[in-house]
């Protein structure tokens, strides 16, 4: 392999000063410069071997991309990621490359990757703003009709494969905007709404059809979808929108949010902008987060762009276990929210009108290992001690919501209720009835969403993550195990 | 889809819409709601699916603007679309022969008590009926809940129309009266639901009332509409709407309920005009 003597250091992005961002909710990270992208893109070594895409979930062409990037061809670039990723500007902000392709970048092993999620950021901004994005190639219509359940990353991504197979496919999703989590869970700041809306405008571009204030299991179930809709097939990817509580006394009190709530209040709801939108959200003066993931340092620096003086984040492992992006949490820190790592809350507390006024946390030590392979946190008797807060924000991972399993008979799901599906195909499995009558060719699809699964599924703020398609019948991604 | 199709004030402040959506027509079931919102920027607001015409395709809500939101829904017009409409939603009530049951509505929580009584009826029950209301003006479907009932009684609440008292007053009555009532479903102020159970529970009738905490997306994803029953908490959007009305702890119901007071007297002070220029 070679190696340029003289190689610049990675190109760190513009953001927003911590002081003026934790006053509004545009975005932190600025974006290169093109001078910036050009000096990142020569760092590249164009390994043969390409080991940077063996950690991308849909194996985007990194070096391919790259060398477009490195001669200036930046709308060639973005075209090149498009082959196989259609969210390549949500990409590019949310994925957690540090753990996944950045992570197998040869230059990583000398603690400098290549910066291949801001490139990405960078040739998808530069094809929107310019307007230069050119309809893709759509297969020759096959006439087969896929419905999709639920418009995360997971809806979004199948419906653009398989819109560009030719197959008619059509997005059912229970909220009034398309995006999942992207739209409800992850905050302005992080991932600005409008840029998502054009990234869900361009598969309507290729033909998809979307569906909101759709709940399947409701409005038509799984079964209505085969039969009275004449669907061959349904997607699912409705995500692991289930909110955990934490069964301790005063979960209940007024202040007491899940993130899910949390979130979609402030994202979906557009709270923060309460007075020129309707929904309101508690603007606490001492808030705590109770998580150490990415949802966690949203639900974080959101409380303290609403105003909160004081926030406490409390984790009950060490740092080091901390599951969110890196990113994440320097920039959580840089916003002066305070780490209580190795505590656990243990009751909220809350006046006579039944508003919470403080939280017992307990301190926690770590002991041996746990299924996860992390060191489990072990409780340490009579530590308590009482922080007094007005919100809190719970934020401990979500699970499996059963609405369409619980409407779907016969559909087998496993002990935490994720629909169990096949290693190879992601079929799910149980009554027979589900199977569709005709079977579809998506092997290689199947491949790559499978594949995806490993993208945007991060335990534990929300499981899920992309799904897979299979050659026939319902076929859903797998939940977190 | 999604238009007003028919509009009526069936009391003071209180209407009946009839919206067009030919699948949620055919699909709801007596005691499921849903979620609309009007404008970008609006509130999801959860209503109960009154009743439905499958062949127009129709569904029809009634609400009382009280609030910011429900102010707004009353003032669009026949034509006017909604620009989102969710349903249905919850659980339908559950429906069987109980001999006799006795349905309870107050205030505009009569509107919900309307199917959930020609689902009972259908069933094969003896049907009695009371309504409960401040005052005579605000009475409604006493025509409607009365083609229903073998016996329907009104009370108010300054004694202008039917019997002066509560819903639970009537009720005692009807028990002092001998009559054997096997079953009641009670929808209307939580004050007043509470009070049923009350008097339900002493008198050893089973009772199941529907719960309307503040909810946002009613499909269980956010835990914003979490209600306590029997120690256990459960999400009133899928869980519910309808609980055993002895086993909520109504105490807290009222606290969540009054959660955003202080926002939204706010956001009834500054009135509508502020959304102007967001309508995109
Ligand atoms: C706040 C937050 C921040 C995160 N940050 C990151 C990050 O930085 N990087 C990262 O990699 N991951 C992150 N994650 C995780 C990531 O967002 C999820 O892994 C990803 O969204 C999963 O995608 P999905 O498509 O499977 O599900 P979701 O995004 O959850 O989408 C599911 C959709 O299905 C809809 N739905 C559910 N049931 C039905 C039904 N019955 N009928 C119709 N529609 C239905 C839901 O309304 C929802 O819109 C974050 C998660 C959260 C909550
Ligand atoms: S591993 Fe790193 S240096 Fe090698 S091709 Fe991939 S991004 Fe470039
Ligand atoms: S309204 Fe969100 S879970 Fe019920």
């Amino acid at each position: 392999m070679p190696e340029a003597p003289t190689r610049a250091s990675r190109q760190s992005m513009p953001e927003q000063a911590p002081a003026d961002r934790i006053t509004n909710f545009n975005e932190v990270p600025l974006g290169y410069s093109t001078g910036q992208a050009l000096t990142e893109a020569s760092r590249c070594l164009q390994c043969k071997k390409m080991p940077c895409v063996a950690g991308c979930p849909v194996a985007v062409d990194i070096p391919g991309f790259i060398a477009l990037v490195k001669a200036g061809d930046f709308a060639a670039a973005a075209r090149k990621i498009k082959e196989t990723n259609c969210l390549p500007a949500v990409c590019g902000r949310v994925c957690p490359q540090e753990s996944q392709c950045e992570a197998l970048c040869v230059l990583g092993k000398k603690g400098e990757s290549v910066a291949i999620g801001r490139l990405e950021r960078f040739v998808a901004d530069f094809e929107r703003e310019g307007n230069l994005a050119e309809k893709p190639t759509v297969s020759v219509p096959t006439g087969r009709r896929v419905a999709i359940v639920g418009s995360g990353p997971a809806g979004l991504t199948a419906a653009a494969d398989l819109a560009r197979l030719g197959h008619e496919a059509h997005i059912f999703e229970a909220l009034h905007e398309m995006g999942g989590v992207l739209v409800y869970g992850i905050p302005e700041f992080r991932l600005p709404k409008r840029i998502l809306k054009s990234e869900v405008e361009a598969l309507q571009d290729l033909g998809v059809t979307l569906h909101t204030s759709t709940v399947i299991g409701k409005l038509d179930t799984i079964e209505d979808l085969m039969t009275e809709e004449g669907f061959d097939a349904v997607f699912v990817g409705t995500g692991a929108g289930l909110p955990t509580f934490m069964g301790i006394p005063g979960e209940n009190l007024l202040g007491v949010y899940s993130a899910n709530e949390f979130l979609t209040r402030s994202n979906l709801m557009r709270a923060y902008d309460f007075g020129r939108t309707d929904t309101p959200i508690a603007h606490g003066q001492r808030a705590m987060v109770v998580g150490g993931g990415n949802v966690a340092m949203d639900s974080a620096r959101t409380a303290r762009r609403l105003g909160a003086q004081k926030i406490i984040l409390s984790y009950r492992r060490s740092r080091e276990e901390m599951p969110a992006r890196a990113e994440e949490t320097h920039h959580a820190e840089e916003e002066g929210i305070e780490f209580h790592l190795l505590t656990a809350p243990v009751e909220f507390r809350g006046d006579e009108n039944s508003r919470l006024r403080a939280a017992l946390l307990q301190k926690m030590e770590l002991g041996a290992p746990d299924d996860s392979g992390r060191r489990r946190p072990v409780p340490i008797e009579g530590s308590e001690y009482e922080e007094p807060i007005d919100v809190v924000v719970i934020a401990v991972g979500a699970g499996a919501n059963p609405l369409i399993s619980s409407t779907t008979p016969g559909l087998e799901v496993n002990r935490k209720g994720y629909i169990v599906t096949d290693e190879e195909t992601g079929a799910t499995r149980g009554d027979r009835r589900h199977q569709p009558p005709r079977r579809l060719r998506w092997r290689r699809h199947s491949h790559r969403l499978r594949h995806g699964n490993r993208g945007h599924g991060r335990r534990p703020e929300g499981g899920g993550g992309n799904g897979q398609v299979s050659e026939g019948g319902v076929t859903s991604p797998p939940g977190p195990r | 889809m999604k238009t007003i199709v028919a509009k009526e004030e069936i009391a003071p402040q209180t209407y009946r819409y009839v919206i067009r959506h030919p699948k949620l027509a055919r699909k709801r079931q007596a005691g499921q709601f849903v979620i609309l919102r009007m404008h970008e920027g609006g509130e999801r607001v959860p209503l109960t699916i009154v009743d439905s015409d499958p062949e127009a395709g129709t569904v029809t809500l009634i609400f009382q603007a009280v609030g910011h939101s429900t102010q707004e829904l009353a003032e669009l017009g026949v034509g006017d679309k909604l620009l989102d409409l969710a349903g249905p939603l919850g659980k339908p009530t559950h429906i069987e022969n109980y001999g006799t049951v006795c349905v309870i509505g107050g205030g505009y929580g009569t509107a919900p008590v309307l199917p959930i009584a020609t689902v009972f009826k259908q069933a094969g029950n003896r049907m009695f009926g009371i309504i409960g209301a401040r005052t005579r003006d605000l009475v409604i479907l006493e025509k409607e809940l009365g083609e229903i009932c073998d016996d329907l009684r009104v009370a108010t609440d300054d004694g202008s129309y039917g019997v002066k008292g509560f819903v639970t007053d009537v009720l005692a009555q009807l028990l002092a009266e001998g009559n054997k009532i096997d079953f009641v479903l009670a929808v209307g102020p939580t004050p007043m639901m509470r009070a049923v159970s009350v008097l339900t529970k002493e008198e050893g009738i089973p009772c199941m009332v529907s719960l309307n905490p503040l909810m946002i997306d009613g499909t269980g994803m956010c835990g914003g509409c979490r209600v306590e029953v029997d120690g256990q908490t459960k999400f009133a959007c899928v869980d519910g709407p309808e609980f055993d009305g002895h086993l909520v702890n109504y105490h807290l119901l009222m606290k969540r309920q009054g959660a955003y007071k202080h926002e939204e007297n706010m956001a009834l002070s500054v009135g509508s005009h502020c959304k102007i220029g967001l309508d995109d």
